[in-house]
């Protein structure tokens, strides 16, 4: 049964990873000559292996969907009739330990993303990837694409070296915010130390779950810090984060703040009040039970209607047939996670390019 | 409103405190720089004992990173969970409008115009110049 | 919103007892987590050999952390209570008269779990020095505390970055009935179903005693991978991401296949993370269990047979029935009351609760699955 989702904004969808070869072709000459001469073939991650179930679902790894901007939209845009796709690229740009690489990167895989993806459906938009090693040569990089309106938003992970509220990653805000762009904060690991607070843990099933916490880490980050404070019109978006671990974690911050507020004392209200101000998150996955009671209680404790945002998370194995949905949303609300909340988060998605 | 004579003002010199029960109530009752507050001794959060509690300043901020600090002495921190409270007017910081304590109206009045409280002055033949701390209730 | 529970009668005052209040209450309490502490670290020097004295008066402890203390300073002297400073001398927690004055005399507990924190020897780098204080720890508990109060029951302080030398010191312990469970702390070398833990486990198991991991710990990694936070609210904030990891390693690892009588409690890391988490693992079972074929069962069904979680710090929703939801999502056999006493963040077992929390529910938390869990008797 296909719910009517036409005009949806899909705010979390995965090209296929490209090869460094294929970045090195929107590199300059140097850099293209030092993925060349060095023998830079792979650089892969541990992040979603190849070829796990969860990380293209059977249908779409077998029609190779995420591999074209054709197959994509047939699996989905065209199928659903969804009114854009926001690609994130994960390409582990923020793995290199050297900047200069780490940069080198970034922007091709921006160039990539503009000339592979962008270029060929105008219904696609995009995160720039930025190469979060240097907040100096992040900046750059949204001052280099800004201008092209197709990039709605900034894309980090959970997990790097520091939380992301430290004031070292103001600049890459101040860009963002001046340019209407959003900043995507999405589930991954730049791997530069272990996923959990306790080491390296042996699965890779324990390092996915371990990203809800690393969502913690900067929700926290990001509200304490100050930087909505800093940066009153800055939306942050948490991608693939789990949503139904929200609540509970702003209970606890907002009780630990009316102790010791003293610390933080530039947060002039309730840390769920900059929470539900500045932060979205996408829908897939949500962990829990997809049935009415449970999905209606959970909603009920958010106490907003703005912060979802509707995403497949293709081609991640999130949901089975067409279930992307979950049961028994109002309306109204069903609307606003499937259109508004998006357009309101970014507010260069209604601009040509 | 009712008085109630709860204390001789010597027994609480500028930069003391003390805690006295009121017609059933727990009240306590801070002498800050020679000024008198009196407030509710249990903490609306969770009950615990505002007499026991930390005096700091009122800790303000306008840009992340930096700290005003003033009224040194004038905010109340719960013992428990640190809530903070000004004592001037009860009110807590975190949530000025819902959260406040009671706070009671303090005054030290000469001893001849008192009625008997809790803390029955006793008058000693220098007792009629000691000044003694009446608190009114609501 | 009110949020005092409607059945139990306010202590009149924190420093004497009030028997008509107890007798009112009819709930004997059983408290998962109460903090005992060294007057001074000379307390252990009677439970050391002269060798580890020594070497402690000359190198001190060497915490994971690079701290002696904690990495993030706290909101309140020792992050105690105010009024829970003993009048003869000493931090918090120190003085058993007090601590029976002022909470288990007060509140009618009938019985309250230790947790040491501090100097323990858990964190430590060196793992012989940490054995021998975690040794010297468990006899200063049952001697100051459980010998003279038998209210109290003492914890098996372990080193549990050593799981043998661990699984040693629980099988020297576990015959003594002052001890109520083992006690580990949630930020281990690494996470806490890895192999290297199991001779805990097996011993625990062998024994009939519960593993309590309380939070806190220094694992020599940040919190998260995310990286050091830079303020302690957002440290204290965190302690349930050290118990997310704690579960999701000992379900993964498939320390309750092997295990199965094993019984495990979460302390003080709070409980609202745990119906989230749980749906979380089972959605991600579902598309990854060929990487963990040794698992028999759905996560959730590990966590619903196998893991505890002490209630404190209590959620403080807005809508209190945000939090009785939660508590039904988790199991009301799972959830055990703890106060952490004498912690700034304290839990008043007569104030803490939902309003709206049925009171056979109540007596579940406070006192009938504490019975069930901890070795009591």
């Amino acid at each position: 049964m296909t719910q009517d989702i036409t005009g949806a904004i899909d705010c979390d969808m995965h090209p296929r990873l490209p090869t460094p070869k294929a970045l090195s072709a929107h590199m300059d000459e140097f850099w293209r000559d030092t993925v060349e001469v060095r023998g830079i073939d792979v650089w892969d991650s541990m992040a979603y292996p190849a070829n796990a179930p969860f990380t293209v679902r059977p249908d779409w790894r077998k029609a190779r969907a995420d591999a074209t901007p054709a197959g994509l939209a047939a699996a989905t845009l065209d199928r659903f009739h969804f009114a854009h796709g926001l690609l994130n690229c994960l390409f582990p740009v923020q793995t290199f330990r050297d900047e200069n690489l780490g940069a080198a990167f970034a922007r091709a895989t921006n160039d990539w993303i503009r000339h592979e993806w962008l270029d060929q459906d105008p219904r696609l938009r995009a995160s720039l990837v930025l190469p979060i090693q240097s907040p100096a040569r992040s900046v750059e990089e949204i001052e280099r694409l800004a201008g092209d309106t197709r990039f709605v938003q900034v894309l980090l992970l959970a997990m790097g070296e520091a939380p992301l509220g430290k004031s070292r990653y103001w600049p890459i805000y101040a860009a963002a915010e001046k340019h209407g762009l959003a900043v995507g904060i999405h589930a991954g690991s730049s791997y530069h130390q272990a996923v959990t607070g306790s080491g390296w843990p042996s699965y890779f099933i324990e390092d996915y779950a371990a990203q809800a916490a690393g969502f913690h880490t900067q929700l926290g980050s990001l509200i304490c810090e100050g930087v909505f404070v800093k940066f009153p019109k800055l939306k942050v978006v948490l991608i693939e984060s789990g949503v139904s671990w929200l609540p509970p974690y702003l209970w606890r911050l907002a009780k630990s703040w009316r102790g010791v507020r003293q610390e933080v004392p530039w947060l002039d209200r309730s840390p769920e009040e900059f929470a539900r101000d500045h932060v979205r998150l996408t829908l897939q996955p949500f962990d829990a039970p997809p049935d009415a009671a449970h999905i209606g209680r959970i909603m009920d404790q958010l106490q907003s209607d703005e912060m979802l945002l509707f995403a497949t998370d293709f081609p991640h194995w999130q949901f089975d047939e067409e279930a992307m949905l979950p049961a028994g949303l109002p309306t109204e609300l069903k609307r606003k996670i499937l259109i508004d909340n998006a357009r309101a988060t970014y507010p260069r998605l209604g601009s040509q390019p | 409103m009712p008085r109630h004579v709860v204390a001789r003002a010597e027994e609480l010199p500028p930069g003391t405190r003390k805690l006295v029960n009121v017609a059933g109530r727990d009240i306590v009752i801070f002498n800050i720089k020679g000024e008198l507050f009196a407030l509710s001794d249990k903490c609306p959060h969770k009950g615990g004992s505002l007499a026991r509690g930390k005096l700091t300043g009122l800790v303000v901020s306008a840009e992340p990173g930096t700290y005003q600090y003033s009224r040194a002495g004038e905010m109340l921190r719960c013992p428990w969970h640190g809530w903070e409270f000004d004592v001037r007017t009860g009110r807590s910081w975190c949530d000025p409008n819902r959260l406040r304590l009671m706070n009671y109206k303090v005054s030290v009045e000469p001893g001849a115009a008192l009625v008997a409280g809790p803390h029955v002055a006793e008058t000693f033949a220098v007792a009629v110049e000691d000044a003694y701390i009446v608190v009114e209730t609501k | 919103m009110n949020l005092d529970a409607p059945f139990l009668v306010e202590p009149k005052s924190e420093s004497s007892a009030d028997p008509e209040r107890q007798a009112k209450s009819r709930l004997k309490i059983i408290d998962g987590d109460v903090h005992p502490a060294l007057r001074t670290p000379a307390d252990l020097k009677p439970y050391l050999s002269q060798r580890w004295w020594e070497h402690f008066q000359t190198w001190g402890g060497r915490r994971r952390s690079g701290m002696s203390y904690e990495p993030y300073p706290k909101s309140q002297p020792r992050a105690s209570r105010r009024d829970a400073w003993p009048q003869e001398g000493g931090a918090p927690g120190s003085s058993l008269r007090l601590m029976r004055e002022q909470y288990l005399d007060a509140y009618g507990i009938e019985y309250g779990m230790l947790g040491p924190l501090g100097l323990t020897g858990q964190s430590e780098f060196n793992l012989d020095f940490a054995g021998a204080i975690a040794s010297a720890v468990n006899e200063w508990q049952r001697e100051t505390f459980s010998k003279p109060e038998p209210r109290l029951k003492s914890a098996i302080v372990v080193p549990y970055d050593d799981g043998e030398a661990a699984a040693r010191e629980i099988d020297k312990r576990a015959d003594d009935p002052a001890y109520a469970q083992v006690f580990m702390l949630t930020r281990s070398q690494e996470p806490a179903g890895r192999k290297r833990y199991w001779p805990i486990y097996a011993a625990a198991e062998r024994h009939g005693l519960p593993v309590g991991l309380h939070v806190f710990g220094a694992s020599g990694h940040p919190y998260t991978g995310a990286g050091w936070p830079s303020y302690y609210i957002e440290e204290s904030s965190g302690h349930s991401t050290s118990c997310q990891t704690v579960v999701t390693s000992l379900v993964m690892e498939g320390v309750f296949e092997r295990f199965p009588k094993l019984k495990v409690v979460l302390i003080e890391g709070g409980f609202g993370w745990l119906p989230a988490l749980t749906w979380r693992l089972d959605k991600l079972f579902e598309r990854m269990r060929s990487e963990v074929p040794h698992l028999r069962r759905r996560p959730s069904e590990y966590i619903r047979e196998h893991i505890w979680v002490t209630t404190q710090p209590m959620e403080e929703p807005k809508d209190p029935r945000h939090l009785l939801d939660v508590m039904e999502w988790i199991g009301w056999d799972r959830l055990l009351f703890a106060s952490d006493y004498p912690h700034w963040d304290f839990d008043d077992p007569v104030r803490a609760f939902p309003a709206g929390l049925p009171r056979e529910r109540l007596q579940a938390i406070l006192t009938s699955n504490g019975k069930a869990v901890y070795r009591l008797a």
